[in-house]
């Protein structure tokens, strides 16, 4: 394993072993024990488990809002990100200060926020029930949570990408006579796509897996309006360890596999 | 008008024009999104905190139960963020100061901890160090207790933000290459002197960043926290699962007015971030000039 291009310099073992041991007792000891544990069950056991409407309804509803919402951020993240490395404007530096807001401010703060923004009665829900509709307690209150937290990734993987692109590239397409939309899509867009991608799975892989800012504006409804974290709280909540092993593995399998097909590709992309 | 008629400068000056519109149109969408979705939620925490008048604000977070919660948060990121940023600086230094085979699957490794669901980084610790876990019968014959306790809200809370410090390091220090380190080697300094002398100034910034970022994590980790915790009041409660059952015994004033004194901290955190990443560009800029 060791190759060292830089002998001179001390440290290799002692920092590559402490790593290595490090990782291994808190990350992967730990999450291969839940694989082990899993592995009580048989396969068809296993199947019943995952394959119950309760599971496929909270794995349809976790995977489909992570998505949404990580779609929403590729939209109005790439604007901020657009914005904030072209222009100078009054605001600029406190939007730009503000954007990482969703990580610095823990789950259950912006939780209970938002369920009061979007509630029924609340600043902007109440637009929403004179309309005839209701933006908390359902998917699109999830989505919505789903996209706050996840709104720095998208805006964070495109600013150093965008900064790096010289202006001039574009400048000397659109005097070559190239419309501002042939501009985007064929000097910015396959620039920008790689990087884009990364940050969309970091936001779809965060809200896949997001708790604390879902179960409180999200109703927790079975069947409804319950996300898959949430149905593994409520196993552990039973002492049903094993089918919250279960439905910890599906989770991890499938968030493992979406995001290896996103990786390809990328590659594929970058690769052309 | 047809386009014979135009001059080349008036198309330009057109453009031009499109351009500005187009540019003003496109702040002032980014200024909507960044109030909808960003300052909101703000104004939200601090009208629903202030509610009832400052001095219901000032009780609900100097009752004794928010003030262990206060206590036990503290605690916890106290202890897992010096782990995470020894680790921190020994995975970077190992990553980025060599060469050797299955170092992407290291980096990946390193970074598995951001794609795993805190509510399975709290499962995995209860399936180990549970009453019924691996190690549950050893653990109680010893009487020794992990989960529902301080051990099992620390290892949940080390779980969630391990990547962090590394992740800003590994870039920078890649960056930086061994050239400086070398060179001290030469002149006759040991491992250490070299570490503390060259390199440690060289990441400085890069390390408070991500310690900031660290220390933002830890503290308001909810998900993992949650399954480890038990939930016992004035004993194993974090200031984010404070919040929550205040919140879910309808006691929303003093939910908000705990969350309140969390985004304060979140956005001192925001401040010392943006300071130190002002830091780090200044250094590069020195550097280039040099």
């Amino acid at each position: 394993m060791s190759r060292r291009t830089s002998p001179v310099i001390p440290g290799f073992g002692l920092t590559l072993g402490y790593t290595l041991v490090y990782l291994s007792l808190l990350v992967l000891i730990p999450l291969g024990a839940m694989f082990v544990h899993a592995a009580q069950l048989t396969w068809d056991q296993f199947w019943a488990i995952i394959s119950s409407p309760r599971v496929l309804a909270a794995l349809k509803l976790s995977f489909g809002t992570a998505f949404l919402a990580a779609i929403i951020n590729g939209v109005i993240g790439t604007l901020l990100a657009w914005v904030l490395v072209r222009y100078t404007f009054p605001g600029r530096k406190i939007i730009e200060a503000m954007i990482d807001l969703p990580f610095a401010l823990p789950t259950a703060v912006a939780g209970i926020a938002l369920t009061a923004l979007y509630a029924p009665n609340g600043l902007i829900g109440q637009f929403a029930t004179s309309l005839g509709f209701k933006i908390a307690y359902t998917p699109l209150g999830i989505t919505l949570a789903l996209t706050f937290v996840t709104l720095p990734f998208v805006v964070r993987t495109l600013q150093p990408v965008l900064a790096d692109i010289p202006r001039e590239v574009e400048e000397a397409a659109a005097c070559l006579g190239a419309k501002p939309l042939q501009v985007a899509r064929h000097v910015l867009l396959p620039a920008l796509l790689p990087a884009w991608l990364t940050g969309f799975a970091l936001a779809f892989a965060r809200g896949v897996g997001e708790y604390g800012s879902v179960i409180f504006i999200a109703g927790n409804m079975p069947m409804k309006t319950e996300i898959l974290p949430l149905l593994i709280m409520v196993q552990l909540d039973q002492y049903n360890y094993v089918g919250a092993t279960a439905i910890g593995v599906l989770m991890l399998v499938v968030s493992f596999i979406l995001l290896l097909l996103i990786n390809l590709l990328q590659r594929r992309i970058s690769r052309s | 008008m047809s386009s014979a008629t135009l001059t080349a400068s008036a198309v330009n000056n057109a453009a031009r024009r499109g351009n500005a519109l187009g540019r003003r149109l496109l702040i002032i969408s980014a200024w909507l999104v960044f109030a909808f979705f960003l300052l909101l939620p703000l104004f939200v925490v601090a009208t629903e905190a202030l509610k009832q008048g400052v001095g219901v604000f000032v009780a609900s977070i100097l009752e004794p139960d928010a003030i262990s919660a206060l206590k036990l948060t503290l605690l916890a990121v106290g202890i897992a963020v010096p782990l995470n940023l020894v680790f921190g600086v020994a995975a970077a230094w190992c990553v980025s100061k060599y060469e050797f085979r299955g170092k992407s699957i290291l980096v990946t490794l390193i970074d598995l901890p951001f794609s795993v669901s805190p509510v399975i980084a709290g499962l995995i610790y209860v399936l180990l160090f549970g009453a019924q876990g691996f190690f549950g019968p050893w653990l109680r014959e010893h009487d020794i207790q992990i989960i529902f306790a301080l051990p099992g809200i620390v290892l949940a809370t080390v779980f969630v933000t391990v990547p962090f410090v590394a992740r800003e390091l590994i870039p920078l220090m890649q960056e930086q290459g061994t050239q400086e380190e070398e060179a001290a080697r030469l002149l006759g300094a040991n491992g250490w002197q070299m570490f503390w002398h060259v390199t440690l100034p060289n990441i400085k910034w890069g390390l408070i960043y991500g310690v900031v970022l660290c220390t933002a994590r830890a503290m308001g980790e909810f998900g993992a926290v949650s399954v480890v915790s038990g939930h016992i009041r004035g004993y194993t409660n974090t200031l984010p699962l404070h919040v929550e059952i205040l919140y879910n015994e309808y006691n929303h004033v003093a939910a908000f007015s705990v969350a309140s004194l969390l985004l304060l901290l979140a956005l001192f955190i925001l401040l010392l971030k943006q300071w130190s990443e002002s830091r780090i560009n200044r250094r590069k800029a020195s550097a280039g000039e040099e």
